[in-house]
């Protein structure tokens, strides 16, 4: 187990960043009481994730996948940025959402910190 | 010639329907309902006409833009698809006309065309999930209906809904993003996004730890979706403020996809040997539900609002279907997908008889329910005869699906799963039997007596559905056979069979 | 929220390269890098800018809400148009190649696919834009 991970650490450190930077949005979704930091930390959730299929469709040398008359050009796999726009669509609608409701629940409530919610709650 | 392009004219269809809706909502709100439900009528035909070629003809494939998969976008419909397809559409023609009384008491007027749009949009990812076959629009469509499903929940004028919907909001997204590594995952082994193609490509490897890692990330985000017992938390909440159409709308629809997208991704994306041999999943999943059965029925026996009850109610009848699906005996996963036809029918009519109850005299509560059945014949009626489809009584369908997965853990020798069952009926008929004998049994409390006494069966346009619905829950417990017609093929197809 | 008029000054100037650069994102999708979502967002950022310097509520004169309803419906109804015209002539949806143009198919396939940007762009636009509006108008409230 060990032997393979350390030499991926080197050869392979975009995955790598891509779970640590997962990994901090995952924290500041759970521990944030704020709502607008949890969106800012389900977006940095969201862009490791883009980073991890941008990264793994990277070689290097290689150039964007536009036909060149010189047959030895190594081009990136495309699909994979094409994936992502796709995901950043849904991200930026996600956002949109979620920001639209912590809007509204200002409106509502007063606060968007999660435990003074909780309080409002259960006074009611 | 449209024949052979229903497969995508069912998605289709309500993204132009939405459109319309939409631009139909300025020149007079009273069109948008019309054209709603024409969307969703038509949208239903569809999927029986769709039903039928597949029973006569085998899977029916499509491709998208003429190009030929695996590199185009594929829609493949087989059995189970076109089962579930039609059950969703039967249940969102039903809860469209459901809606159109009941949201004019919970949304502002000028939100109706929204709500309408809103709907289709819905309906577009849902239907969108059930034919697609290739796993990246899978994970498009799972976040067009969670986006749509998102809003509604917070379009009334509840404010504890908008919280509510953050939560599911955040959840939700959480999910989404697990299956999207997921998806990265297995894209950067085998190259692939097509499921038929994934499923030929995977075998040898098996043993890859990123494939065994995409397969965890798949089962965690799509748990997430189904609600599945630890994970269930963004469910009750999101059930109990929204209006009674959209409860009707996510009980029956949306988590019924979830369910259907996870068997997919099992059974067709990932083989059968796989995930009962090479990964002992199958055995957590079984003890999971089991938890889900039993601890979804003992905390809604604790509740004392009945949405919210129905809520837990959900989560535990879940756990069925995942039990079904878990035992991984062909019997038990007929009866786990049979389920979910159950569970939609009876979930369905007990959500709308609940909103029913909130229209007619805004009561929320269990023990305010004393003698309503007086005033509400026709509708206390119906939730008996759907309660008890719940519990299981023989002839109606709830005991269909129990009696083919107790049966299926029998033969594999699971008989503790057979225990789990059994409790949970009784539990189910204790928290059941609480409302019965408040509606039928008791005298109304004095501070509620006006509106029990006032309280009338709801209007024609939401009575309907809810008698249709619990005449489906007998008559599909009678006529067994029809959708395990459809079922078996399939199952005997993935799990070669007994 | 009225800015400062050396701010107005520069985005009044600024504000048309960006839809003209935003226009030629979007006729550029099909054959080379960008496309209808980039070039929708870079369109809506221009109003987006507007809605900042002169405040929201200008910027809602020169879009309005109705306008950004209507674009959204037009752009989704290009996708879904051309998607059905396949169809009509006997393709696959969106299977471009069966459109009757007097053209070889890789052009037909191109013009179609340029066609489809376009509409995606439309609706990106509106969308971005009625979004920002709607999430900052209340800021002006208070």
């Amino acid at each position: 187990m060990i032997e393979t991970l350390v030499p991926g650490l080197f050869l392979r450190y975009n995955y790598y960043m891509a779970i640590i930077i997962m990994l901090i949005g995952l924290y500041a979704m759970i521990a944030k009481g704020n709502l607008m930091k949890k969106i800012i930390g389900l977006n940095i959730f969201q862009t490791a994730i883009f980073l991890f299929y941008i990264s793994s469709s990277d070689i290097i040398g290689g150039t964007a996948p536009i036909l060149t008359t010189d047959p030895a050009t190594v081009y990136v796999n495309p699909l994979p940025h094409v994936l992502i726009l796709t995901a950043i669509v849904v991200a930026v609608s996600t956002t949109a959402v979620g920001l639209a409701l912590a809007i509204r629940i200002y409106e509502a409530y007063g606060t968007i910190e999660e435990d003074e919610l909780i309080a409002l709650e259960a006074k009611e | 010639m449209i024949a052979d392009h229903l497969p995508v004219l069912v998605v289709v269809l309500p993204l132009v329907g939405a459109v319309a809706t939409l631009l139909a909502g300025w020149a007079d709100r009273r069109l948008c309902f019309p054209i709603a439900m024409a969307t969703t009528v038509i949208q239903f035909c569809i999927s029986l006409v769709l039903l039928s070629q597949v029973m006569q003809t085998g899977p029916l494939h499509y491709n998208l833009g003429n190009w030929l998969p695996p590199w185009g976008i594929e829609y493949v419909i087989d059995q189970l698809n076109g089962f579930v397809l039609a059950v969703i559409l039967f249940l969102c023609v039903l809860s469209c006309l459901y809606a159109n009384r009941s949201i004019l008491s919970e949304i502002d007027e000028k939100k109706i065309p929204a709500f309408y749009t809103v709907l289709l949009l819905l309906v577009t990812g849902v239907c969108g999930i059930a034919v697609t076959g290739d796993l990246f629009n899978l994970y498009v469509f799972l976040e067009i209906s969670s986006l749509a499903a998102y809003a509604l929940v917070a379009i009334g004028r509840e404010k504890r809904a908008l919280i509510s919907s953050f939560t599911y909001l955040v959840m939700g997204s959480v999910s989404a993003c697990f299956i999207l590594l997921g998806i990265g995952h297995l894209y950067i082994v085998t190259g692939t996004l097509n499921m038929a193609d994934l499923a030929r490509v995977l075998p040898p490897l098996y043993g890859s730890t990123v494939v065994q890692t995409a397969f965890i990330f798949f089962i965690i985000g799509l748990s997430i979706k189904t609600a599945l017992f630890p994970l269930h938390l963004w469910l009750p909440d999101a059930y109990r403020y929204s209006p009674s159409a959209v409860t009707v709308l996510l009980s029956t629809i949306v988590s019924k996809i979830g369910v259907y997208a996870l068997i997919r991704i099992l059974f067709s994306v990932f083989t059968p040997s796989f995930i009962i041999i090479d990964i002992p999943v199958m055995e957590v999943f079984c003890w999971l539900a089991a938890a889900a059965i039993i601890g979804g029925s003992v905390i809604a026996i604790a509740q004392t609002d009945l949405k919210r009850m129905l809520a837990y109610s959900s989560v535990s009848q879940m756990g069925y279907i995942l039990l079904g699906i878990g035992i991984a005996d062909s019997i038990a996963v007929t009866g786990g997908i049979l389920h979910i036809l159950n569970h939609a029918v009876m979930k369905g009519c007990l959500f709308m008889i609940a909103g029913a109850f909130i229209y007619t005299s805004g009561i929320r509560s269990i023990e305010d329910l004393r003698g309503i059945a007086r005033t509400m014949p026709l509708t206390a009626a119906a939730f008996v005869i759907a309660a008890a489809s719940m519990i299981g009584i023989p002839p109606t369908v709830g005991f269909m699906s129990k009696w083919f997965i107790a049966l299926g853990a029998l033969e594999s020798g699971q008989w503790i799963f057979v225990l789990v069952i059994l409790a949970s009926s009784l539990l189910t008929a204790v928290y059941f039997w609480k409302v019965i004998e408040y509606m039928y049994f008791r005298e109304p409390v004095p501070a509620c007596g006006e509106a029990i006494t006032s309280a009338r069966d709801p209007p024609a346009g939401m009575l309907a559905p809810i008698l249709v619905l619990a005449a489906a829950c007998v008559l599909f417990g009678i006529f067994v056979s029809i959708p395990l017609e459809i079922i078996v093929p399939f199952v005997t197809g993935i799990l070669g069979g007994t | 929220m009225k800015q400062d008029v050396v701010i107005r000054t520069v985005c009044r100037l600024v504000v048309p390269f960006i839809q003209l650069f935003a226009l030629y994102v979007i006729i550029h999708g099909a054959s080379s890098a960008g496309g209808g979502f980039q070039g929708g967002v870079i369109f809506a950022s221009a109003f987006i800018l507007i809605g900042i310097a002169f405040g929201v509520a200008d910027a809602r004169k020169r879009i309005s809400e109705k306008c950004t309803v209507l674009f959204s419906a037009c752009g989704l109804g290009i996708y879904a148009g051309i998607g059905i015209l396949c169809i009509v002539f006997g393709g696959n949806f969106l299977g471009y190649s069966f459109l009757p143009l007097p053209l070889p198919v890789p052009e037909i396939r191109g013009l179609a696919a340029e066609a489809v940007e376009i509409g995606i762009g439309i609706t990106v636009m509106a969308v971005m834009t009625s979004l920002f509006f709607d999430i900052a108008v209340d800021e002006e409230a208070v």
